[in-house]
């Protein structure tokens, strides 16, 4: 069961939050503005205080810096996807016995950022998101989720 | 102005579009985002100049004016024997059909007659491409930015001689023609709600003409 959704941009300034089902928290606005910029810089503290340093402090790989990637906690799991161009996408869930691959997820709302946000001339980059269509494709995504019990919709 | 060069030292914007080999068509092909990314640009270009949403959507039809009059060109000289449509239904069909396959890759949805106004016919397409990736904030209401589209279908009518005035509508679907949109195309991650019709209203001269040529 998803809890919440939220990227941040890679400033540390938070673009969108979405509560996801009517089981995640219900969080004022500040809050979570608040949250966003924590989130950022624990990422990076998190990979000065890592035991093992990748080369160059960048996963070769995605082009992601080094940093939180899952956080395994005792009630909920937080997962988060950084992109190369320094994006955040993060989403919690909790812990149930379907093991949704929430990193699938990540990626399916990291393509709807692209095509619904990055595409729209009346999104300005780095501005909190308020685009409907973006919206509409998140509820779609999670719907779809929820209803294939954490399959693949493709 | 270009004879005699090669692909390689042309400005890239003169050379000509690559040939996919596995492609039926033997035209090139544009990736949709490509276009996408591209369109944005374009509207917010416009958008920083002008200060109402009348004069946006103006300048967004005034900019596919110029694509449409080239297009009949275009379509002309490739078609193997063309002759040019008199009739105000030939022209329509050659419109929805013949333009909208060279433009977009396939035929509009629908074409229909207004039932109010004898001069009015209206194009509808499910999914245009310019609007596909685009959801218009509600501070600026009833923009439309198909407009561009709609500028393409008048400059095509203007060069065929048939002057019209050409404006795009978002009309929402019903469930029918939802269930064929996204059967049809699986390109999109979230399914339009909305088609866009091209409302044609042309001048009382060219229904004249129509007239009297079916006498």
């Amino acid at each position: 069961m998803f809890l919440s959704l939220f990227i941040v941009n890679q400033s540390g300034g938070l673009v969108y939050h979405r509560p996801l089902s009517p089981l995640a928290p219900k969080i004022d606005t500040n809050d979570w503005l608040r949250i966003g910029s924590t989130f950022h810089s624990l990422h990076c503290l998190a990979a000065e205080a890592a035991p093992v340093r990748l080369p160059k402090n960048r996963n070769q790989r995605t082009g992601a810096d080094d940093g939180i990637e899952v956080i395994d906690a005792g009630g909920m799991i937080l997962q988060c996807l950084q992109t190369r161009t320094g994006m955040k996408f993060v989403i919690t869930s909790t812990k149930t016995k379907e093991d949704c691959d929430l990193s699938a997820v990540l990626r399916e709302v990291y393509l709807l950022y692209v095509d619904c946000a990055l595409k729209n001339p009346f999104y300005e980059l780095d501005m909190p998101i308020k685009v409907d269509l973006f919206n509409r494709g998140v509820d779609l995504l999670i719907e779809q989720y929820h209803s294939s019990g954490g399959s693949s919709r493709r | 102005m270009n004879y005699g060069r090669s692909n390689a030292q042309m400005n890239i914007l003169d050379r000509p579009l690559p040939k996919v080999a596995w492609r039926s068509n033997d035209q090139g092909t544009v990736s949709l985002s490509a276009f996408a990314y591209l369109f944005s640009e374009l509207v917010q270009y416009h958008q920083n100049k002008v200060t109402s949403i009348s004069d946006l959507e103006r300048r967004l039809e005034e900019a596919g004016y110029n694509v449409g009059l080239k297009a009949v060109e275009l379509a002309a000289f490739r078609s193997k024997e063309y002759k040019r449509e008199t009739r105000l239904m030939s022209i329509l069909h050659f419109v929805s059909g013949t333009i909208w396959k060279s433009l977009f890759g396939r035929a509009a949805d629908s074409l229909e007659r207004s039932i109010d106004n004898d001069d009015e016919y209206m194009i509808v397409d499910y999914m245009p491409i310019t609007s596909s990736y685009i959801s218009v904030p509600s501070d600026l209401g009833q923009l439309s930015v198909d407009s561009y589209i709609s500028g393409i279908i008048c400059g095509v009518l203007q060069s065929a001689g048939f002057p019209a005035r050409v404006t795009a509508h978002n009309v929402a679907m019903d469930e029918n023609e939802m269930a064929n949109a996204v059967a049809s195309s699986n390109q999109l991650l979230v399914p339009r709600t909305e088609k866009a019709v091209f409302l044609c209203k042309f001048s009382r001269e060219v229904l004249q003409r129509d007239a009297a040529l079916e006498r």
